[in-house]
Protein backbone atom coordinates (compact mmCIF):
# COMPACT_ATOMS: atom_id res chain seq x y z
CA UNK A 1 0.00 0.00 0.00
CA UNK A 2 1.11 3.53 -0.97
CA UNK A 3 1.91 6.08 1.75
CA UNK A 4 -0.84 8.42 2.66
CA UNK A 5 -0.10 12.46 3.05
CA UNK A 6 -2.21 13.87 5.30
CA UNK A 7 -2.53 17.29 6.19
CA UNK A 8 -4.22 19.31 9.21
CA UNK A 9 -7.17 19.30 7.11
CA UNK A 10 -7.75 15.70 6.64
CA UNK A 11 -5.95 14.01 9.50
CA UNK A 12 -9.65 13.18 11.18
CA UNK A 13 -11.00 11.74 8.64
CA UNK A 14 -7.65 9.61 7.35
CA UNK A 15 -6.00 9.25 11.01
CA UNK A 16 -8.72 8.97 13.53
CA UNK A 17 -11.62 7.46 12.08
CA UNK A 18 -9.48 5.00 10.12
CA UNK A 19 -10.74 1.28 10.37
CA UNK A 20 -7.16 -0.01 10.91
CA UNK A 21 -4.40 1.12 13.02
CA UNK A 22 -2.39 3.94 11.67
CA UNK A 23 1.24 5.32 11.72
CA UNK A 24 2.06 8.49 11.46
CA UNK A 25 5.59 10.02 10.71
CA UNK A 26 6.07 14.01 11.19
CA UNK A 27 8.91 14.84 9.39
CA UNK A 28 10.31 17.94 7.27
CA UNK A 29 12.77 18.94 4.44
CA UNK A 30 15.07 20.19 6.36
CA UNK A 31 15.44 17.29 8.63
CA UNK A 32 18.29 14.54 7.55
CA UNK A 33 17.22 12.00 10.09
CA UNK A 34 13.66 12.38 8.39
CA UNK A 35 15.34 11.22 4.99
CA UNK A 36 17.48 8.04 6.83
CA UNK A 37 13.98 6.76 8.09
CA UNK A 38 12.18 7.51 4.76
CA UNK A 39 12.83 4.18 3.04
CA UNK A 40 12.11 2.22 6.54
CA UNK A 41 9.09 3.86 6.93
CA UNK A 42 8.16 2.83 2.95
CA UNK A 43 9.20 -0.90 3.61
CA UNK A 44 6.99 -0.75 6.66
CA UNK A 45 3.98 0.42 4.60
CA UNK A 46 4.33 -2.22 1.58
CA UNK A 47 4.79 -5.32 4.71
CA UNK A 48 2.24 -4.19 6.92
CA UNK A 49 -0.30 -3.38 4.08
CA UNK A 50 -3.55 -4.20 4.74
CA UNK A 51 -2.78 -4.23 8.65
CA UNK A 52 -1.36 -0.68 9.11
CA UNK A 53 -2.18 2.63 7.29
CA UNK A 54 1.19 4.31 6.97
CA UNK A 55 1.08 7.89 6.88
CA UNK A 56 3.69 10.81 6.87
CA UNK A 57 3.04 14.85 7.97
CA UNK A 58 5.09 17.39 6.63
CA UNK A 59 5.65 19.48 9.80
CA UNK A 60 6.50 22.70 7.91
CA UNK A 61 2.87 22.77 5.80
CA UNK A 62 0.65 21.50 8.69
CA UNK A 63 1.47 23.29 11.96
CA UNK A 64 -1.62 22.56 13.83
CA UNK A 65 -1.83 18.75 14.08
CA UNK A 66 2.28 18.23 15.47
CA UNK A 67 1.45 21.18 17.85
CA UNK A 68 -1.35 19.46 19.08
CA UNK A 69 1.00 16.37 19.69
CA UNK A 70 3.99 18.32 21.42
CA UNK A 71 6.13 17.28 18.70
CA UNK A 72 9.19 19.46 19.54
CA UNK A 73 11.38 16.79 17.30
CA UNK A 74 11.68 15.23 14.12
CA UNK A 75 11.37 12.07 12.94
CA UNK A 76 8.39 11.19 15.28
CA UNK A 77 6.37 8.64 14.71
CA UNK A 78 3.21 8.27 16.60
CA UNK A 79 0.70 5.03 16.10
CA UNK A 80 -2.81 5.53 16.52
CA UNK A 81 -5.34 2.95 17.31
CA UNK A 82 -9.15 3.81 17.56
CA UNK A 83 -8.39 7.19 17.32
CA UNK A 84 -6.36 7.68 20.05
CA UNK A 85 -2.25 7.84 20.09
CA UNK A 86 -1.19 4.80 21.89
CA UNK A 87 3.05 5.21 21.13
CA UNK A 88 5.83 7.46 20.03
CA UNK A 89 8.83 6.81 18.87
CA UNK A 90 11.39 9.67 19.02
CA UNK A 91 14.65 9.49 16.34
CA UNK A 92 15.52 7.61 12.92
CA UNK A 93 16.18 4.03 14.52
CA UNK A 94 16.28 0.82 13.27
CA UNK A 95 13.41 -0.96 11.55
CA UNK A 96 13.60 -3.60 14.28
CA UNK A 97 12.56 -1.12 17.09
CA UNK A 98 9.29 0.27 15.03
CA UNK A 99 8.51 -3.27 14.01
CA UNK A 100 8.45 -4.06 18.15
CA UNK A 101 5.75 -1.39 18.69
CA UNK A 102 3.87 -2.42 15.41
CA UNK A 103 3.60 -6.00 16.27
CA UNK A 104 2.99 -5.15 19.83
CA UNK A 105 0.00 -2.62 18.92
CA UNK A 106 -1.96 -5.40 15.70
CA UNK A 107 -2.17 -7.73 18.43
CA UNK B 1 24.58 -22.38 -2.43
CA UNK B 2 23.92 -18.85 -1.10
CA UNK B 3 26.55 -16.59 -2.92
CA UNK B 4 29.91 -15.07 -1.02
CA UNK B 5 30.58 -11.09 -1.45
CA UNK B 6 34.44 -10.48 -1.89
CA UNK B 7 33.54 -7.75 0.41
CA UNK B 8 30.63 -7.00 2.74
CA UNK B 9 30.46 -3.53 3.93
CA UNK B 10 28.58 -2.71 7.12
CA UNK B 11 27.21 1.41 7.33
CA UNK B 12 26.35 3.80 4.82
CA UNK B 13 28.09 7.03 6.25
CA UNK B 14 31.32 8.63 4.55
CA UNK B 15 33.60 5.98 5.70
CA UNK B 16 31.55 2.87 4.68
CA UNK B 17 30.40 4.66 0.89
CA UNK B 18 34.25 6.00 0.49
CA UNK B 19 35.08 1.89 0.96
CA UNK B 20 32.39 0.96 -1.30
CA UNK B 21 33.69 3.52 -4.15
CA UNK B 22 37.64 2.17 -4.03
CA UNK B 23 36.13 -1.29 -3.38
CA UNK B 24 33.87 -1.52 -7.11
CA UNK B 25 36.60 0.77 -9.03
CA UNK B 26 38.70 -2.69 -7.61
CA UNK B 27 35.70 -4.49 -8.91
CA UNK B 28 34.90 -6.13 -6.02
CA UNK B 29 31.87 -7.97 -5.81
CA UNK B 30 30.64 -5.75 -3.13
CA UNK B 31 27.27 -5.33 -0.49
CA UNK B 32 26.76 -2.46 1.46
CA UNK B 33 24.38 -3.11 4.63
CA UNK B 34 22.62 -0.18 5.82
CA UNK B 35 20.24 -0.06 8.47
CA UNK B 36 18.01 3.49 6.96
CA UNK B 37 19.24 5.81 4.20
CA UNK B 38 23.11 5.96 3.44
CA UNK B 39 24.27 9.26 5.32
CA UNK B 40 25.26 7.97 8.40
CA UNK B 41 26.06 10.89 10.99
CA UNK B 42 26.36 13.71 8.23
CA UNK B 43 22.36 13.58 8.14
CA UNK B 44 22.34 15.61 11.33
CA UNK B 45 24.86 17.92 10.73
CA UNK B 46 23.29 21.12 9.72
CA UNK B 47 26.16 22.63 7.85
CA UNK B 48 29.60 21.22 6.78
CA UNK B 49 32.29 23.59 6.02
CA UNK B 50 35.58 22.03 6.56
CA UNK B 51 35.26 19.21 3.83
CA UNK B 52 38.02 20.16 1.48
CA UNK B 53 36.84 21.28 -2.43
CA UNK B 54 33.63 22.66 -0.78
CA UNK B 55 35.13 26.34 -0.29
CA UNK B 56 31.15 27.62 0.62
CA UNK B 57 30.19 25.13 2.46
CA UNK B 58 27.23 22.67 2.31
CA UNK B 59 24.10 21.05 4.28
CA UNK B 60 25.60 17.60 5.26
CA UNK B 61 22.76 15.81 3.94
CA UNK B 62 23.98 17.39 0.00
CA UNK B 63 27.76 16.32 1.38
CA UNK B 64 25.84 12.65 1.55
CA UNK B 65 24.02 12.53 -1.65
CA UNK B 66 26.81 13.59 -3.71
CA UNK B 67 28.96 10.44 -1.70
CA UNK B 68 25.53 8.59 -2.87
CA UNK B 69 25.54 9.73 -6.37
CA UNK B 70 29.32 9.24 -6.89
CA UNK B 71 28.85 4.86 -5.54
CA UNK B 72 25.77 4.84 -7.90
CA UNK B 73 27.66 5.74 -10.71
CA UNK B 74 29.51 2.29 -10.20
CA UNK B 75 26.26 0.58 -9.79
CA UNK B 76 25.34 0.61 -6.01
CA UNK B 77 24.96 -2.85 -4.95
CA UNK B 78 23.03 -1.55 -1.29
CA UNK B 79 20.43 -3.09 1.31
CA UNK B 80 18.48 -2.05 4.14
CA UNK B 81 19.48 -4.25 7.37
CA UNK B 82 20.21 -4.51 10.71
CA UNK B 83 23.73 -6.32 11.67
CA UNK B 84 23.10 -8.23 14.69
CA UNK B 85 26.34 -10.47 14.49
CA UNK B 86 29.41 -11.72 12.97
CA UNK B 87 31.35 -14.88 12.60
CA UNK B 88 34.16 -16.30 10.82
CA UNK B 89 33.67 -19.80 9.46
CA UNK B 90 36.30 -22.03 8.27
CA UNK B 91 38.79 -21.06 5.66
CA UNK B 92 38.13 -17.11 6.89
CA UNK B 93 34.61 -16.98 5.46
CA UNK B 94 32.59 -14.10 7.31
CA UNK B 95 28.85 -14.73 8.43
CA UNK B 96 27.08 -12.27 9.16
CA UNK B 97 23.68 -12.00 10.75
CA UNK B 98 21.04 -9.61 9.89
CA UNK B 99 17.76 -9.00 12.45
CA UNK B 100 15.20 -11.33 11.18
CA UNK B 101 17.81 -13.86 11.45
CA UNK B 102 18.87 -13.82 7.57
CA UNK B 103 22.89 -14.29 6.94
CA UNK B 104 25.03 -13.70 4.14
CA UNK B 105 28.87 -14.37 3.36
CA UNK B 106 31.58 -12.60 2.20
CA UNK B 107 35.30 -13.01 2.27
CA UNK B 108 36.75 -9.82 3.64
CA UNK B 109 34.13 -7.11 6.04
CA UNK B 110 35.11 -3.87 6.53
CA UNK B 111 33.61 -2.82 9.55
CA UNK B 112 32.04 1.06 8.67
CA UNK B 113 28.90 1.27 11.33
CA UNK B 114 29.82 4.89 12.81
CA UNK B 115 28.67 5.97 16.59
CA UNK B 116 25.87 7.60 18.28
CA UNK B 117 25.23 10.26 20.71
CA UNK B 118 25.95 9.85 24.03
CA UNK B 119 23.12 10.51 26.73
CA UNK B 120 23.66 12.58 29.85
CA UNK B 121 22.13 8.97 32.07
CA UNK B 122 20.27 11.81 34.47
CA UNK B 123 16.26 11.90 35.60
CA UNK B 124 14.08 13.25 33.32
CA UNK B 125 16.26 12.69 29.89
CA UNK B 126 14.41 9.41 28.59
CA UNK B 127 11.15 10.75 29.52
CA UNK B 128 11.62 14.44 27.60
CA UNK B 129 13.13 12.98 24.93
CA UNK B 130 11.44 14.46 21.93
CA UNK B 131 9.59 16.97 24.40
CA UNK B 132 12.29 18.93 24.59
CA UNK B 133 15.23 16.77 24.81
CA UNK B 134 17.07 16.51 21.85
CA UNK B 135 20.40 15.23 20.05
CA UNK B 136 20.10 16.90 16.92
CA UNK B 137 19.71 20.71 16.29
CA UNK B 138 19.29 20.75 12.52
CA UNK B 139 15.97 18.35 13.25
CA UNK B 140 14.56 19.93 16.30
CA UNK B 141 15.89 23.56 16.73
CA UNK B 142 13.24 24.98 14.31
CA UNK B 143 10.53 24.32 17.40
CA UNK B 144 12.21 26.42 19.37
CA UNK B 145 11.74 29.37 17.73
CA UNK B 146 12.25 32.70 20.24
CA UNK B 147 12.26 30.01 22.86
CA UNK B 148 15.39 29.62 25.11
CA UNK B 149 17.27 26.38 25.19
CA UNK B 150 20.14 25.17 26.55
CA UNK B 151 23.54 23.24 24.89
CA UNK B 152 25.57 20.81 27.03
CA UNK B 153 28.98 20.01 25.56
CA UNK B 154 32.29 21.49 24.94
CA UNK B 155 33.34 19.89 21.72
CA UNK B 156 33.00 20.96 18.03
CA UNK B 157 29.75 19.67 18.00
CA UNK B 158 28.50 21.15 21.10
CA UNK B 159 29.78 24.68 20.15
CA UNK B 160 28.89 24.70 16.13
CA UNK B 161 24.91 23.76 16.83
CA UNK B 162 25.10 25.91 19.92
CA UNK B 163 25.44 28.83 17.23
CA UNK B 164 23.46 27.63 14.79
CA UNK B 165 20.46 27.53 17.19
CA UNK B 166 20.93 31.32 17.54
CA UNK B 167 18.98 31.10 14.32
CA UNK B 168 15.64 30.31 16.22
CA UNK B 169 16.26 30.38 19.88
CA UNK B 170 16.42 33.91 21.51
CA UNK B 171 18.98 33.07 23.82
CA UNK B 172 21.11 29.89 24.05
CA UNK B 173 23.00 28.75 27.31
CA UNK B 174 26.06 26.54 26.76
CA UNK B 175 26.80 24.51 29.72
CA UNK B 176 30.28 23.18 30.04
CA UNK B 177 31.37 21.37 32.45
CA UNK B 178 35.35 22.79 32.29
CA UNK B 179 36.35 26.53 32.25
CA UNK B 180 37.37 26.16 28.84
CA UNK B 181 35.71 24.96 25.50
CA UNK B 182 37.53 21.88 23.40
CA UNK B 183 36.18 23.19 20.26
CA UNK B 184 38.12 24.46 17.62
CA UNK B 185 39.38 27.50 17.98
CA UNK B 186 37.41 28.99 14.75
CA UNK B 187 34.05 27.76 16.78
CA UNK B 188 35.36 29.51 19.69
CA UNK B 189 35.53 32.59 18.33
CA UNK B 190 31.87 32.51 16.79
CA UNK B 191 30.44 31.44 19.36
CA UNK B 192 32.26 34.62 21.79
CA UNK B 193 31.34 36.56 19.64
CA UNK B 194 27.18 36.02 19.31
CA UNK B 195 25.25 37.65 21.73
CA UNK B 196 22.67 35.34 22.34
CA UNK B 197 24.80 32.66 23.70
CA UNK B 198 25.98 32.31 27.54
CA UNK B 199 28.43 30.65 28.76
CA UNK B 200 28.00 28.41 31.97
CA UNK B 201 31.11 27.07 33.10
CA UNK B 202 31.90 24.70 35.44
CA UNK B 203 28.43 22.65 35.72
CA UNK B 204 27.02 19.71 34.97
CA UNK B 205 23.36 18.87 34.42
CA UNK B 206 21.66 16.99 37.42
CA UNK B 207 18.23 16.89 36.64
CA UNK B 208 15.56 17.31 33.72
CA UNK B 209 12.74 18.78 34.63
CA UNK B 210 9.12 18.97 33.55
CA UNK B 211 6.00 16.92 32.73
CA UNK B 212 4.74 16.88 29.14
CA UNK B 213 7.87 19.05 28.22
CA UNK B 214 11.09 20.39 29.11
CA UNK B 215 11.05 23.57 31.63
CA UNK B 216 13.65 23.45 33.47
CA UNK B 217 17.27 22.11 34.69
CA UNK B 218 18.52 21.12 37.69
CA UNK B 219 22.39 22.09 37.58
CA UNK B 220 25.62 21.77 39.93
CA UNK B 221 28.57 24.05 39.83
CA UNK B 222 31.39 21.69 40.22
CA UNK B 223 33.86 24.26 41.72
CA UNK B 224 31.49 25.65 44.92
CA UNK B 225 29.18 22.59 44.76
CA UNK B 226 26.58 24.88 44.40
CA UNK B 227 23.22 23.86 43.26
CA UNK B 228 20.50 26.39 40.84
CA UNK B 229 17.85 26.00 38.22
CA UNK B 230 17.60 27.42 34.87
CA UNK B 231 14.69 27.64 33.56
CA UNK B 232 14.68 26.57 29.67
CA UNK B 233 12.49 25.14 26.63
CA UNK B 234 14.54 22.98 25.22
CA UNK B 235 18.03 21.29 25.66
CA UNK B 236 20.26 19.65 23.17
CA UNK B 237 23.11 17.50 24.52
CA UNK B 238 26.59 16.58 22.45
CA UNK B 239 29.22 15.40 24.64
CA UNK B 240 30.60 12.93 22.44
CA UNK B 241 29.85 9.45 21.07
CA UNK B 242 29.54 5.93 21.74
CA UNK B 243 30.47 3.26 18.67
CA UNK B 244 28.06 1.07 17.34
CA UNK B 245 29.58 -2.11 17.85
CA UNK B 246 27.47 -4.20 19.98
CA UNK B 247 27.70 -6.70 17.68
CA UNK B 248 31.72 -7.67 17.38
CA UNK B 249 31.66 -7.90 21.48
CA UNK B 250 33.84 -10.95 22.06
CA UNK B 251 35.14 -10.94 18.31
CA UNK B 252 37.09 -8.21 17.91
CA UNK B 253 39.89 -6.04 20.77
CA UNK B 254 38.14 -2.58 21.75
CA UNK B 255 39.17 -0.03 23.74
CA UNK B 256 37.50 0.20 26.88
CA UNK B 257 34.76 2.69 25.37
CA UNK B 258 33.77 -0.44 22.91
CA UNK B 259 35.58 1.79 19.90
CA UNK B 260 37.59 -1.33 17.46
CA UNK B 261 41.35 -1.46 17.57
CA UNK B 262 42.65 -1.76 14.48
CA UNK B 263 46.66 -0.90 13.26
CA UNK B 264 47.13 2.09 10.62
CA UNK B 265 45.87 0.20 7.57
CA UNK B 266 42.57 -0.53 9.60
CA UNK B 267 43.16 -4.40 9.92
CA UNK B 268 41.39 -5.68 12.91
CA UNK B 269 42.76 -8.97 14.73
CA UNK B 270 40.70 -11.31 12.51
CA UNK B 271 42.39 -11.10 8.88
CA UNK B 272 39.75 -9.91 6.34
CA UNK B 273 37.82 -8.06 9.02
CA UNK B 274 38.82 -4.05 8.80
CA UNK B 275 37.41 -0.90 10.91
CA UNK B 276 36.91 2.45 9.31
CA UNK B 277 35.90 5.87 10.39
CA UNK B 278 34.08 6.79 13.75
CA UNK B 279 33.70 3.00 15.28
CA UNK B 280 37.15 2.74 15.09
CA UNK B 281 39.63 3.73 18.35
CA UNK B 282 41.32 6.77 16.89
CA UNK B 283 41.42 10.31 17.88
CA UNK B 284 40.47 12.53 15.01
CA UNK B 285 36.61 12.16 14.27
CA UNK B 286 35.59 13.89 11.07
CA UNK B 287 34.25 13.53 7.92
CA UNK B 288 36.97 13.33 6.40
CA UNK B 289 39.05 11.06 8.27
CA UNK B 290 36.20 8.55 7.79
CA UNK B 291 36.22 8.93 4.34
CA UNK B 292 40.23 8.35 4.23
CA UNK B 293 39.49 5.29 7.11
CA UNK B 294 37.12 4.09 4.11
CA UNK B 295 39.62 4.18 1.45
CA UNK B 296 42.45 2.53 3.02
CA UNK B 297 40.02 -0.47 4.32
CA UNK B 298 38.98 -1.19 0.78
CA UNK B 299 42.64 -1.04 -0.51
CA UNK B 300 43.90 -3.31 1.99
CA UNK B 301 40.61 -5.86 1.46
CA UNK B 302 41.42 -6.11 -1.55
CA UNK B 303 45.08 -6.84 -0.84
CA UNK B 304 43.83 -9.26 1.33
CA UNK B 305 41.52 -11.03 -0.91
CA UNK B 306 44.12 -11.55 -3.78
CA UNK B 307 47.16 -12.33 -1.53
CA UNK B 308 45.20 -14.26 1.41
CA UNK B 309 47.13 -11.62 4.01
Amino acid sequence: MAICHVTDQDFEEKVLKSDIPVLVDFWAAWCGPCRAIAPVIEELAEEYAGKLKVCKMNVDENPITPGKFGIRAIPTLIFFKGGQPVDQITGAVAKSTIESVIKRILD
Amino acid sequence: MAEIYDLVIIGGGPAGLTAYLYAARARLKTLLIEKLSPGGQVLVTDFVENYPGFPEGLPGWELMEKFVAHVKKLGFNQRLGEVVGLEVEEKGIKKIKLAGGEEIKARAVIIATGASPNKLGIPGEEKLTGKGVSYCATCDGPFFRDQIVAVVGGGNTAVQEAIFLTKFARKVFLIHRRDQLRAQKILQERAFANPKIEFIWNTVVEEILGEDKVEALRLKNRKTGEESFLRIDGIFIFIGMRPQSEFVKGLLPTDERGFIITDCEMRTEIPGIFAAGDVRAKACRQIITAAGDGATAAYMAEHYLSSGS
